[in-house]
C-alpha cells in the first residue's frame, strides 16, 4: 500500500495536496455554528449532482414528454420519487445553506482583505447557482415552470434597443417552447454544473491560500508556535472533519423531515400550479418565483416609475441586477479597521440587522400578490437594502470599534 | 384636509389585508391513504362516474390494483372499460379535440388534481353543484363558478335547487344538541338515490382516492422517513461522541 502511494506520489503530488488542503490545513479553533454551512453547501452540491445524474436517466427533455416523464419518475421508476424529492428539496436546501454561509461572511467580515477573491468567487457561485436553479425549474414543464421562465426571460426584453432580440435569442422562439426547454436542459445538466464545480475549486483554493477567517476576525497566522503552526489553529483533519459530521447529522435530520414528510413544503419548494402541465394559452392568476428568488422579485416589482423615457420595468431590472451586482464590490465598501461584528460598532450592527430584516421581508413580499400597500413597503425595504451597501464606507469609518484581542476567544 | 386623509387611509386599507381576492370557503377533508376500503370505493366511483371524460394518464391500473389490494383479475373485469391491459396507463377514449367542442375545454387529466387544488377543494366541489338554468348544462357550482362540467352524480346526490352551503360551519343547538345547518342543500329540485350523509361519505371516498392518486407513495414515504430519521439520530450520537473524543484536547 505504501509502495503504491509512493509510486503515485512521485508522479502526482497527492501527499502534498492532502496536507495542504486537509491534513495540515490549519483552521482557527473557534469556529461556531455558522461555520457548518460551507461544508454543508458542498454536501448539498454532491446531493444535487448525484440525484441529478440519476434523474437525467429517466427524464425526457421535450415539451411533449417532460411533464409525463417527471410523473413517470415519481410513479414507475424504482426510488424515482426519492431521487426527485431529494433533488427538488436539495435545490431549496442549497439556497438555505448558501444564504446562511453568506450571512456568516457578512457578520464576521470574511470578505475583507485578504479574502476578497474568496468573496468574489463565492458571489460568482451564487450567480451561477441562481441560473442553475432558474433553468432547472423549467424542466418539470409545469404551469409555474413555464410562466416563471416566461416572466424572467421577458425581463431581458426591457433592455432598450436590443431587449426584444436578446430575449428572443435566449428563448430560441417567440415564446417559451420545447426549444427553450432543450437548451435550458443542456445548460442545467452540463454547462452550468461544470462552471459551478470550477468555481467551487477556485473558492476553496483561494481560501486555503490565505486561510480561514473566524468569529473574532483575527489573523491566526500572526501567532505561531515553534513548529510554525498557528497557536489558535488546528488541523482541518481530523478536527473539523469530525466536527462537520455533527452539522451533517443535524442537516440531514431537518432535510429528511422535509423530503419524506413535507416535500412540497406547503407550496414553497414545489409550487401547486406546477402540478398542471405547461399551457401557453392559460396564464396562472398569480405568478411567483420559488422562494429563494423572491427578495429580488419584490425589488423588481417595487420599481413603478418611468424615468428618462424608459419603462419602469427596465429600471426594475436595473434595480434587481444592481442588488446582486453591489454584493460583488462589498470588500471595498467596508472601511472598518476590524473584521468581525463582535468588534464593530453599533452602527454596523444596526445596519446588518436592518439589512437582514429587509431581505427576509422582501422575500415574503415577493411570494404574495402585489398590492399598493405592499409595493410601498417593498420600495422602502429595497432602499434599506441598497443603503446598507452605499452607506457602508461611511458608517464603518465613523463608528467606534472595540479593541480586537490578540488571540481568539472561546 | 381631514376628509382627504381619511379618504386616503380608507383607500389604502384594503391593500393592507393579507388575502386579497375572493377566496371560496371550503369544507375540510382529511384524507386517509391507509383506509383501503374507502380507497376501493373511491376507485369504483371514479371509474364509473369520472373516467368516461377524465383520464388519469400518469398512473397505471396495476399500481392501483396492487396498492389498494384489489385482485388483478377482478380489477380488469370490473374497473377497466377501455380494453386496456392492467399494466397500461389509465387513459380514456375521449378525443381531446371533440371534448373541447362539447365542453369548451377538454376535461383535464385528474392524476394530480389533488396536488393542484387540494383535497378540501375537490371534496367541496363535488358537493357544490346546483340548478342554474342560465348555464348551458343547467347546473353551476359554488366552488367553481360557471363550470363546464355537468352534474354527473345528480342521480346519486339529487339536484340542489339553490346554492348549496359549502364551507358553512354547522351550529349546534344549545338546548337540544341538534346540529343545525348541517345539511349542504336546504332545498332539492330532484332527490337522489343517496341520503345526504351517504353522498358525503361517498364523496369522501372519491376525494380520498384522488388524493391517493396524486401522491401514491405517501404512506411508504412516511414509513421510510421514520427509518431515515432514526438512522440519522443514531448517526448523530456516534458523530457527537467521536467529535467529543477528538476535541477533548483542544483548549
Amino acid at each position: 500500500m505504501n509502495k503504491l502511494l509512493n509510486w503515485v506520489d512521485e508522479r502526482l503530488p497527492v501527499v502534498d495536496a492532502w496536507n495542504k488542503h486537509v491534513g495540515k490545513y490549519y483552521a482557527p479553533k473557534n469556529f461556531n455554528v455558522w461555520y457548518f454551512f460551507g461544508s454543508l453547501a458542498m454536501l448539498v452540491l454532491v446531493n444535487q449532482l448525484i440525484t441529478g445524474i440519476w434523474l437525467t436517466m429517466s427524464y425526457n427533455p421535450t415539451a411533449e414528454g417532460a411533464f409525463a416523464s417527471v410523473e413517470y419518475i415519481m410513479r414507475d421508476v424504482q426510488w424515482g420519487w426519492l431521487l426527485r424529492y431529494l433533488h427538488s428539496t436539495g435545490a431549496s436546501a442549497f439556497f438555505v445553506v448558501v444564504y446562511c454561509h453568506m450571512f456568516r461572511g457578512l457578520m464576521y467580515g470574511s470578505y475583507k482583505k485578504p479574502r476578497e477573491l474568496i468573496w468574489l468567487f463565492g458571489m460568482l457561485i451564487y450567480l451561477v447557482l441562481m441560473a442553475e436553479a432558474f433553468m432547472g425549474y423549467l424542466l418539470p414543464w409545469g404551469q409555474m415552470s413555464y410562466w416563471g421562465a416566461q416572466v424572467i426571460v421577458n425581463l431581458f426584453g426591457a433592455i432598450p434597443v436590443i431587449g426584444d432580440d436578446l430575449s428572443l435569442w435566449i428563448r430560441g422562439d417567440y415564446l417559451i417552447s420545447g426549444i427553450t426547454l432543450n437548451r435550458f436542459f443542456a445548460l442545467h445538466v452540463v454547462a452550468l454544473p461544470i462552471v459551478l464545480l470550477g468555481l467551487v475549486v477556485l473558492h476553496i483554493l483561494a481560501l486555503h491560500e490565505v486561510g480561514s477567517n473566524n468569529p473574532d476576525g483575527i489573523d491566526i497566522k500572526k501567532n505561531k508556535d515553534e513548529n510554525g503552526n498557528p497557536k489558535d489553529g488546528i488541523p482541518f483533519h481530523p478536527y473539523y472533519t469530525v466536527h462537520d459530521l455533527l452539522g451533517v447529522g443535524v442537516f440531514f435530520f431537518v432535510f429528511f423531515i422535509v423530503v419524506f414528510f413535507f416535500p412540497e413544503m406547503g407550496g414553497l419548494f414545489l409550487e401547486k400550479p406546477n402540478f398542471e402541465p405547461a399551457n401557453a394559452l392559460k396564464t396562472p392568476d398569480h405568478i411567483a418565483p420559488v422562494w429563494y428568488f423572491t427578495p429580488f422579485y419584490a425589488m423588481l416589482r417595487a420599481v413603478t416609475v418611468d424615468l428618462f423615457g424608459l419603462d419602469a420595468k427596465f429600471w426594475g431590472v436595473v434595480v434587481m441586477g444592481g442588488a446582486i451586482a453591489i454584493l460583488f464590490v462589498l470588500p471595498w465598501l467596508d472601511r472598518s479597521p476590524v473584521r468581525s461584528m463582535r468588534y464593530k460598532g453599533i452602527l454596523s450592527k444596526i445596519a446588518l440587522t436592518i439589512f437582514v430584516i429587509s431581505f427576509i421581508v422582501l422575500g415574503y413580499l415577493g411570494i404574495v400578490p402585489a398590492t399598493a400597500g405592499r409595493t410601498t413597503v417593498a420600495q422602502i425595504l429595497t432602499t434599506f437594502y441598497f443603503l446598507y451597501f452605499i452607506l457602508m464606507p461611511f458608517y464603518t469609518r465613523m463608528e467606534k470599534t472595540k479593541p480586537v484581542p490578540e488571540r481568539v476567544t472561546g | 384636509m381631514k376628509k382627504l386623509i381619511i379618504g386616503l387611509f380608507i383607500s389604502v386599507l384594503p391593500a393592507l389585508t393579507l388575502a386579497a381576492g375572493a377566496a371560496v370557503h371550503l369544507d375540510s377533508m382529511e384524507p386517509d391513504h391507509s383506509n383501503k376500503a374507502s380507497l376501493q370505493r373511491g376507485a369504483a366511483l371514479f371509474t364509473n362516474y369520472c373516467m368516461g371524460c377524465h383520464s388519469m394518464e400518469y398512473a397505471r391500473y396495476k399500481r392501483v390494483s396492487d396498492d389498494l389490494g384489489i385482485p388483478a383479475d377482478l380489477y380488469e373485469e370490473n374497473l377497466i372499460f377501455t380494453g386496456a391491459k392492467i399494466g397500461e396507463l389509465m387513459k380514456n377514449s375521449m378525443s381531446k379535440d371533440m371534448a373541447a367542442d362539447w365542453f369548451g375545454a377538454p376535461p383535464p387529466d385528474l392524476t394530480l388534481e389533488s396536488r393542484l387544488r387540494g383535497e378540501d377543494w375537490i371534496y367541496s366541489y363535488l358537493r357544490g353543484f346546483y340548478k342554474d338554468d342560465s348555464r348551458p348544462l343547467g347546473v353551476n357550482n359554488v366552488v367553481f363558478e360557471n363550470v363546464g362540467m355537468p352534474h354527473v352524480m345528480a342521480g346519486l346526490q339529487g339536484l340542489c335547487a339553490v346554492k348549496p352551503k359549502i364551507g358553512a360551519d354547522p351550529s349546534v343547538d344549545p338546548l337540544s344538541g341538534d346540529i343545525r345547518n348541517g345539511e349542504v342543500c336546504p332545498e332539492w329540485e330532484t332527490e337522489g338515490s343517496m341520503s345526504p350523509q351517504e353522498f358525503n361519505s361517498a364523496m369522501y371516498d372519491l376525494t380520498n382516492f384522488m388524493s391517493y392518486m396524486g401522491d401514491p407513495v405517501k404512506l411508504e414515504r412516511e414509513r421510510l422517513g421514520m427509518f431515515a430519521l432514526i438512522f440519522v439520530a443514531i448517526f448523530f450520537i456516534f458523530a457527537y461522541l467521536l467529535n467529543r473524543e477528538y476535541w477533548k484536547d483542544v483548549h
